[in-house]
């Protein structure tokens, strides 16, 4: 059984290096932000980010709500169209790598049809059916294959929403916060599948607020706040020793103004 | 009286007076073209000013949502209008034909299948748009996804604009004239027969175009509840 997976397991990740997290452009950059801004009804949202990265393995944007965390992922993923800067994913233009990408949603977004229909809505046509087959196995979903898929409960949503984004084969997933209010069984089997997909070759770029779950799965972190970058360091250096009081005040629980 | 016309109604209904179902054959020959022309025409309108942007939309939606209220017998003039032999459309001698009919019926529910439409395909729209862009759907590659997704609220729709069409009377009856054999419908008909006083043949009429208003809306409820069952809507 997936869920009979313990969290140690999950525990497993070396620390990685600062070393890793480039502060200048590199040949071999996954993430490369310039001066992206966003302004949206004369209010600037995202304040000249700029972020160069060749981790691999999952990147973690944290900071306090409302800092800009879903926009910046959104401009990430081409949702949105930043009003200045330039985003490079895999060394090219964003929109370049489009279909190299995929996205899970905080609320899953499924569609009106039964859960195999939303997995061969994504996945590539010549996808076999054994194939979703076992991804329904591996996401705990299998037998519910013919099941209306917007009756599943919420925990089974994102799990099947995440199933669906893994079958286009994405070098790059974004996660916009996919276990905020889900039963730990979900949690786990969804943290499972990312690092799965991480250590496939796939890039993670992931939402949370649970820093449990960020130690478990983040390599380097992103910390925004109000619109603006002000951290990007390793996971280990991020968790014990945060450079600003703002990422202090975070991870302390403590209300971050 | 009343009993007695409603009780020659009941009889005039089971023993399948020809007259009479030759009316009702005609109504929804009549209503269910106007329906199918109607539909091809208001599903593509309402679901491209769904999911397209451009300059003048929300006038285009305030334009369409008033349509819904046209009055039918300004529909039924325009027509007429249209269709006389000194308007443009004279020359094909559609006046006071079935088909001059199915014209006034289309020009009065395609505004309402269009508008109902709109407002499902642009709730849907509002909640997958994002997903589409993440996965690379293009608008138009997108429209049969929405079609078949909006499916049981479209039929809902469809089932509400056939319902307004075969209760319909003011247009039709100055488009279509009321001819015996021809062109009298149940609407039509029974403000005839009302007016000479066969309160019979009028209530049997009635009493039809009941049970289909009737089987109009079970059909809605079943539609609906099949769809919350499912979640589909």
């Amino acid at each position: 059984m997936l869920v009979s997976q313990p969290f140690e397991a999950l525990r497993s990740k070396k620390p990685m290096s600062d070393s890793v997290i480039q502060t200048h452009q590199n040949a071999g950059e996954v993430l490369a932000l310039d001066g992206v801004s966003l302004t949206v009804n004369g209010k600037t949202l995202l304040h000249d980010i700029s972020v160069h990265s060749e981790a691999q393995g999952t990147t973690l944007i944290m900071g306090a709500n409302g800092a800009g965390k879903s926009l910046l992922m959104k401009c990430l993923h081409g949702l949105l169209t930043p009003t200045s800067g330039s985003i490079k994913l895999l060394n090219r233009p964003s929109h370049e790598t489009r279909h190299q990408q995929a996205m899970v949603f905080q609320k899953p977004v499924l569609l009106r049809r039964t859960v195999m229909g939303n997995l061969t809505f994504a996945a590539p046509k010549t996808t076999p059916p054994e194939v979703l087959h076992e991804m329904l196995e591996r996401v705990n979903l299998s037998g519910k294959d013919q099941q209306p898929a917007r009756v599943l409960s919420g925990g089974e949503q994102q799990r099947l929403a995440l199933a669906r984004a893994l079958l286009t084969r994405p070098k790059i997933l974004f996660l916009d916060e996919p276990t905020a209010s889900l039963d730990p069984a979900s949690v786990l089997i969804i943290e499972r599948l990312i690092q799965e997909a991480t250590a496939d070759g796939v890039k993670s770029i992931f939402i949370s607020h649970d820093i449990g779950q960020a130690k478990r799965l983040a390599d380097d972190v992103i910390f925004l706040h109000q619109g603006r970058v002000t951290e990007h360091t390793s996971a280990a250096t991020f968790f014990t020793q945060p450079l600003t009081s703002q990422a202090q005040a975070y991870l302390a629980g403590d209300v971050v103004l | 009286m009343l009993f007695d016309a409603f009780s020659q109604a009941v009889a005039l209904i089971v023993s399948g007076d020809p007259e009479l179902f030759e009316i009702l054959w005609l109504s929804i020959q009549v209503s269910t073209s106007a329906l199918a022309i109607s539909v091809i025409l208001a599903l593509p309108i309402g679901t491209v000013l769904a999911i397209s942007e451009f300059p003048g939309k929300r006038l285009c939606v305030t334009v369409l949502n008033s349509l819904m209220g046209l009055p039918p017998v300004v529909v039924g003039l325009l027509v007429y209008l249209m269709l006389s032999r000194s308007g443009p459309l004279g020359v094909l001698g559609l006046l006071y034909t079935p088909t001059a009919m199915v014209i006034a019926q289309v020009v009065l529910i395609t505004p309402i299948i269009a508008a109902l439409a709109y407002q499902v395909m642009d709730d849907l729209h509002r909640e997958y748009r994002e997903l589409f862009q993440s996965l690379g759907i293009d608008s138009i590659r997108a429209i049969p996804t929405y079609l078949w997704d909006a499916r049981y609220s479209l039929v809902t729709s469809i089932l509400a604009g056939f319902g307004r069409a075969i209760s319909e009377v003011g247009a039709v009856i100055i488009v279509g004239g009321n001819i015996d054999h021809l062109t009298r419908v149940m609407t039509t008909a029974i403000a005839l027969e009302t007016s000479k006083g066969e309160l019979a043949i009028a209530l049997a009429l009635g009493i039809i175009l009941l049970m289909l208003a009737l089987l109009v809306n079970a059909g809605v409820t079943t539609v609906r509840s099949i769809a919350l069952k499912k979640a589909y809507v």
